[in-house]
């Protein structure tokens, strides 16, 4: 027979005589709360030294303040629009609709990095090209390149590092040396990249400078073989070193990119460089040998800009795990990373953006 | 008229047990990809959008399920507010097991991300590409998730509770299906 179930209380006045009931009160509170705490603790909220796609943007907005509506890295820059030409000869290693022949329409964008919209072009060495490719079957291929053809740094906590490091000194404005020095003496991974920079003085234009992939990726070809690649743009224009005079002006690359584009469309080559067995995929850091083969896929042309505010660019995520059929992410740690701090930059501005046009049209 | 049952359908439980892990798997899987910058996101993501499609599905023929079949009960020594409680619990989970999918994969539409299944399988986009109308649902995304989840504490407890102290057969009723004799 069962006993009636105790009162409250009951539960409360007598526990000695309930222990049953409060025993099994209890496993079932330790289960909904360890449930529970289960939730919280994979969402971060627990663990707030955890390096998690908040934090790291968090680090943007601390070191260079909250700019509503813009991106949170790469912040400053301007929409393009054009197509990809393909010639086929990518098909050999790719089965992507976008490598074979004939047309895709390209929605891109030139900018340059930090989290500050009127920062001076002439702040920094790096310009970057970031391209949405749209193929006639739906598919998409997102990619957002760096002028340089090694990344800074290999892993999302380095990233971080750097980021640490090189946050303004609220005194000076910029960055502490010795803390940059410091962080540079920890990372020997950074080196190639610094030698790279030293040694290519930055282009007068967006439109005369190679822009790299960053990270490897990989081919998948008809019959479903993999062929590791990294894939760049090199441009048509030839490379003209930037001078201290052009670099003074504070919008010299959007200006000059208006001229060029009055003039008649640029174009690059999209090379698809492909590995060796053996070279690393996992470490943007470091460059693969210059013998490596390097398919010309074909010609991507530019036609025209328009202003980032209301341009094409403006609501596209050039997260670079948004791939077709025929790539694929390859072991490289940056991927995932980027893609998640790139989601959640644009779940920001794009919220930022929503709110100030709500106030505006009130 | 057929009387009213001890204990829901087989074809009710099944669909039960099959969908209550998919659906802590996917609270889980979608919390911690939103979060992790490791290998993971990439990998949570691509279990995340087919699961969501699958317990889409799923959620649907529960709905039919539920409505052409006769279900058990509450126990009549239950208080008011329990009773109320279950019933409306249960149709909003009819309800976010519904909407979760849906917001899901009208927000990755939304935001112009095409809406990758597998490999070269996508789904249409269902809204069109404005960021007005997805960061309002990437936030609805989240906040039912987080009610979801509280949901199905709130219910876990509750179904415990039954089992384990009431022990007024609701437990089994979606378990073994056999309700303890004298219950009623």
């Amino acid at each position: 027979m069962k006993r009636p179930l105790p009162s409250m209380m009951e539960l409360l006045r007598r526990p000695g005589q309930h222990l049953d009931v409060l025993g099994r009160l209890a496993a079932i509170g330790v289960v909904v709360v360890g449930i529970g705490g289960g939730f919280a603790y994979v969402s971060g909220v627990l663990t707030p030294h955890r390096l998690t796609a908040q934090r790291m943007i968090n680090t943007f907005e601390a070191n260079g303040g909250v700019h509503p509506g813009y991106r949170r890295n790469h912040a400053k820059g301007v929409c393009f629009a054009g197509y990809f030409e393909s010639n086929g000869s990518a098909s050999d290693i790719s089965r992507a609709q976008v490598f074979r022949p004939g047309r895709t329409p390209v929605i891109g964008r030139f900018a340059i990095p930090g989290t500050n919209p009127a920062i001076a072009d002439g702040s920094t060495p790096v310009r970057s090209m970031a391209l949405e490719f749209r193929s006639g079957n739906g598919e998409q291929w997102r990619t957002a390149m760096n002028n340089t053809p090694v990344f800074v740094v290999n892993s999302a906590r380095g990233f971080y590092e750097q980021l640490e490091a090189s946050r303004p000194d609220p005194a000076t404005g910029k960055p502490d040396p010795a803390k940059l020095a410091a962080f540079f003496a920890a990372h020997p991974e950074t080196q190639p990249f610094r030698n790279w920079v030293k040694s290519h003085p930055p282009s007068t234009s967006f439109a005369n400078a190679a822009y790299y992939g960053i990270n490897a990726f990989r081919a998948v070809d008809m019959s479903g073989q993999t062929h590791d690649v990294r894939w760049s743009v090199v441009p048509q224009a030839p490379y003209t070193p930037v001078t201290k005079q052009d670099a003074a002006r504070h919008d010299f690359l959007d200006s000059e990119l208006e001229d060029r584009l009055s003039q008649g469309p640029l174009r690059w080559h999209l090379i698809l460089t492909v590995a060796k067995p053996g070279d690393v995929t996992n470490d943007a850091t470091v460059a693969w040998p210059d013998d490596r083969a390097r398919i010309d896929a074909g010609t991507l042309v530019v036609q025209r800009e328009s202003a980032q505010a209301d341009g094409d660019c403006r609501d596209i995520n050039y997260d670079p795990t948004v791939l077709p059929d025929g790539l694929k992410i390859s072991d490289d740690p940056l991927l995932a990373a980027r893609s998640s701090a790139y989601a959640v930059s644009f779940n920001r501005r794009t919220h930022e953006e929503a709110e100030a046009s709500g106030t505006n049209a009130q | 008229m057929t009387a009213q049952p001890t204990s829901f359908s087989p074809l009710a439980r099944l669909l039960h047990w099959l969908m209550a892990p998919l659906v802590v798997a996917m609270l889980f899987i979608g919390i911690g990809m939103v979060a992790t910058l490791s290998s993971w996101h990439q990998v949570l993501l691509s279990i995340h959008r087919p699961l969501g499609i699958a317990i889409l599905v799923l959620a649907v023929i529960r709905l039919i399920v539920r409505v052409t079949r006769r279900t058990p009960a509450l126990p009549s020594d239950m208080p008011a507010w329990q009773r109320g409680l279950a019933h409306g619990s249960h149709w909003l989970f009819y309800a976010l097991l519904l909407a979760m999918p849906l917001v899901g994969w009208s927000m990755l539409s939304a935001g112009g991300y095409p809406v990758q299944l597998a490999g070269s399988v996508y789904l249409p986009p269902i809204v069109p590409h404005d960021v007005h109308l997805y960061t309002f649902l990437r936030a609805a995304h989240t906040y039912l998730a987080l009610l979801l989840f509280a949901t199905f504490l709130m219910h876990l407890g509750a179904a415990l509770f039954h089992g384990l102290i009431r022990r007024d057969g609701v437990f089994s009723s979606m378990t073994t299906g056999a309700r303890a004799a004298g219950q009623d």
